[in-house]
């Protein structure tokens, strides 16, 4: 009878938190800022019919970096604990709070459970009646959740392009100076993007009861001339 | 937070979705019961698109149980939902089906063609007909623009979900016979925004007229019907100083000329 080699719960962890970091930091990432009418979340992104940013609620978005299958199933089961919700008890009731809790025990369970853990960091972005009370959770592969102000950023080379986005963000900003601010903190010094390569969306406060909207390419190149 | 492994996922349906985590959402009552009733609308088309009308009057039996109800609903950006029938599960209907949409659009990342929208209302008309047969019948008129063909488009249900697309016009509700006549008498290709809105307001009254189900214009409380154009711009409601100004020509063109026709 073969026995299982003995692995210290301390590296197993390590070995799979190695692991999600490598599939996460093949992909590209992404970044939200908070402007002065809601929250602007551009992700470096060639496809156009391939989302990282999406729709969940009224006043909620998605982001997902990492593996595209993974996040996306997350996404749809925002979707739908959002929507179950708001039919239960009201529109109101949907916050980004309480998803991003789920997304955390989702996450939390798969990371010590499954096989291998998803390779995905996910954003969950809530806006509110004025830009102080707007709502950032990052959730990362294990379940972490951290709780973002002003900005977030998803992705292999968060710590750099967070680094540049605190040089440039100010509270406040216009939808185009957001827009400059996330395009240049993910491109670097060295690179230009350029609309195709965008994938943009704002959660804009004044759009009325559904607020997430996309920019297309021409939006996106007119605010970056 | 439901989450589904592929080869069990609901996929989506936002009633399969509620079937799935144990909602009924539309059940059998079992027995016929008195329940509010909510009347007249109407809906017709017009150059850039459709317009949709109904009165605000509920009744139960011989009674007025709500002055304000609203009949016409937008359904998402593009089209409308105009209900007659039993108030409660026609409110309902009207809620699921606006999240069917929304939820369809979110969960696969682009909007249902006109037709998707009407199939599926009629689906939903079908599962209520257990619910129809003990007298909680509801009869919507679905109308919207249709981005594919660039036109605005309307359909009619019966109780069993029969879908009818309809050329032109139409009407439900108890009033329905009144109003629907008074729209088929004067209507014509190419009606402008303005014709088209006087037209469904004149249909309305005239309904009112005959049928004490159907509210007319409450110029006391400042209630009017609700009325909306939906266009390639979307859905949008007309203002109540909008229809109020209206109503007021029409009431003086009706007593200029006593007894006969509003010229």
């Amino acid at each position: 009878m073969s026995m299982p080699f003995y692995v210290a719960p301390e590296q197993m962890m390590k070995d799979r938190a190695d692991y999600a970091r490598k599939g996460i930091a093949r992909g590209r990432s992404l970044a939200a800022v908070t402007y002065g009418d809601g929250i602007l979340i551009v992700a470096e992104n060639p496809s156009n019919t391939l989302r990282k940013v999406s729709e969940i609620y009224d006043r909620i978005a998605f982001g997902g970096v990492g593996r595209y299958n993974e996040y996306d199933q997350l996404r749809v089961a925002g979707v739908r604990a959002a929507d179950l919700k708001g039919y239960a008890y009201s529109r109101d009731d949907v916050d980004a709070r309480s998803l991003a809790n789920q997304y955390s025990q989702i996450l939390g369970q798969i990371f010590t459970h499954e096989v291998k853990p998803m390779e995905v960091e996910i954003l969950i972005a809530e806006v509110r009646g004025s830009s102080g009370e707007d709502q950032m959770f990052h959730v990362l592969y294990d379940g972490t959740v951290v709780d973002e102000h002003n900005y977030s950023v998803l992705g292999g080379d968060s710590e750099v392009i967070a680094e540049r986005v605190s040089q440039t963000w100010s509270e406040n900003l216009s939808l185009r100076d957001a827009l400059r601010v996330a395009v240049g903190a993910l491109a670097g010094p060295d690179r230009t993007l350029s609309a195709t390569d965008l994938e943009v969306a704002v959660l804009a406060r004044s759009d009325g009861r559904r607020a997430f909207r996309r920019l297309d390419d021409n939006q996106v190149a007119e605010h970056l001339s | 937070m439901p989450f589904f492994l592929p080869a069990d996922d609901p996929g989506p349906s936002f009633s399969n979705l509620l079937q799935r985590m144990g909602h009924n959402p539309l059940p059998d009552p079992g027995m016929a019961v008195p329940v509010t009733h909510a009347t007249t609308c109407v809906a017709m088309r017009f150059a850039d698109g459709v317009v949709m009308a109904g009165d605000r009057r509920a009744t139960s039996g011989n009674l007025i149980s709500h002055r304000a109800m609203e009949k016409v609903f937008p359904a998402d950006r593009h089209s409308g939902i105009a209900i007659a029938g039993a108030a409660g599960p026609a409110m309902e209907m009207v809620k699921l089906f606006q999240l069917q949409l929304e939820h369809y659009e979110k969960v696969e990342g682009g909007e249902l063609s006109l037709d998707g929208k009407a199939n599926q209302l009629s689906q939903m008309v079908r599962s209520n007909l257990p619910a129809a047969m003990q007298g909680l019948v509801v009869v919507p008129i679905f109308a919207g623009f249709d981005l594919r063909r660039n036109m605005g488009r309307l359909f009619t249900y019966d109780v069993t979900g029969g879908r009818y697309e309809e050329r032109d016009h139409s009407a439900t509700g108890s009033g329905s016979l009144h109003a629907g006549t008074v729209i088929k008498v004067a209507y014509r290709d190419g009606l402008t925004r303005d014709e088209g809105i006087d037209l469904c307001l004149r249909a309305l009254f005239e309904a009112a007229d005959e049928d004490s189900a159907t509210g007319g214009p409450d110029l006391m409380r400042g209630i009017f019907p609700v009325v909306a154009t939906i266009t390639a711009q979307g859905f949008e409601r007309v203002s109540d100083d909008e229809l109020s100004g209206r109503f007021r020509a029409l009431l003086d063109a009706l007593a200029a000329n006593p007894g006969g026709p509003a010229q």
